[in-house]
């Protein structure tokens, strides 16, 4: 987070040191382009933390658990593929329900589609890619997560040959 | 919908969801003060990123050479094209919200729509802040496993849709 902010503050001086002009039209281009996002960025974000409120984490744990098998690889990619966490909670998230039992299969279901699939991302993603290629690319990236759950659960030993 | 209905009714929902954390905060109602909370921590530290990452797309978007890019992400690239975007999508930092923005400022300088598509892909695979995070809570088979399964077959599905789109004229909104 702070890096970025080194990173982004170092490219700017340099970027001016070297050409005024240039940098002043990068910074309106990054201007108008972030108030045209900021929308839709927006209602993301009250999808999610509305989405976070309403889900009891009880019930997370019960319906992704041990015993869940394929349901529960199934639910980890729907709730992967909706909510919205950061990698820096999602991973420690990962790590508190593995120690709870919830198996590796379940979680690489869960990690990966949080990653590639976003539901909630789809009206910022539509704006840029239109509505076909975003359904496309999304079904795709799930059908990818599926493959490396199985593959996991194949590693790990929860799914028998 | 027309884009700008879309983002009137955006607006509405926005100053909504304001109005009702407020008036939650004012009469202690639980659950509105969660929420406040949840899209205070996550949503600032989120909106934090923004500012800079549209800050590198438009430093990029002045100062990357069109030639360079064509040469590098563009036709004829072959597979050098995907090892770029990998690379690319390693150093991205956020998500998805970030990775889209920056494919079309890709785009826009002439990569062409599979090595697009795969950078979005990688980005959503193999952001290298992610992957250290992974690797100290998750451990190292289940990262190494997870790597080597998704980034061939993000390679072999983005080639293939982005092949699939140019055989139909499909052009990025820019």
């Amino acid at each position: 987070m702070v890096y970025l902010y080194v990173i982004t503050a170092g490219a700017l001086l340099v970027s001016a040191s070297v050409n005024r002009t240039k940098t002043v039209t990068a910074l309106k281009l990054a201007a108008k382009r972030l108030l045209k996002i900021l929308p839709a960025f927006i209602t993301m974000m009250v999808v999610f933390s509305i989405t976070m409120t309403l889900l009891p984490q009880e019930l997370v744990a019960r319906l992704i658990g041990r015993e869940s098998g394929w349901w529960g690889v199934a639910t980890a990619a729907g709730i992967g593929s909706i909510v919205f966490i950061p990698g820096f909670i999602a991973f420690p998230l990962s790590a508190a329900l593995l120690k709870q039992g919830v198996p590796y299969m379940v979680l690489a279901a869960f990690t990966t589609t949080l990653m590639m699939v976003g539901i909630l991302t789809y009206p910022l993603e539509r704006q840029y890619f239109g509505r076909t290629v975003t359904l496309v690319r999304n079904g795709l990236s799930l059908v990818i997560a599926l493959i490396v759950a199985v593959v996991i659960g194949l590693v790990f030993g929860e799914l028998g040959w | 919908m027309t884009s700008k209905g879309r983002q009137c009714v955006q607006l509405v929902l926005a100053l909504g969801f304001g109005l009702f954390l407020a008036f939650s905060f004012l009469v202690g109602f639980q659950p509105g003060r969660k929420m406040g909370q949840i899209f205070g921590s996550t949503g600032m530290t989120m909106l934090g990123l923004l500012p800079c990452a549209f800050v590198l797309i438009g430093l990029f978007d002045v100062w990357a050479k069109r030639e360079t890019i064509e040469k590098h992400l563009g036709e004829g690239s072959g597979i050098r094209g995907y090892v770029w975007s990998l690379l690319l999508a390693g150093m991205t930092v956020g998500g998805l919200y970030v990775a889209i923005p920056v494919s079309c400022a890709l785009a826009s300088k002439g990569a062409r729509l599979s090595v697009i598509l795969a950078y979005v892909g990688f980005a959503g695979v193999c952001r290298i802040p992610m992957v250290l995070f992974e690797i100290s809570f998750m451990g190292w088979t289940f990262t190494i496993v997870r790597l080597a399964i998704s980034i061939p077959l993000v390679l072999v599905t983005s080639w293939l849709l982005g092949m699939a789109l140019e055989q139909h004229g499909y052009c990025m909104e820019q």
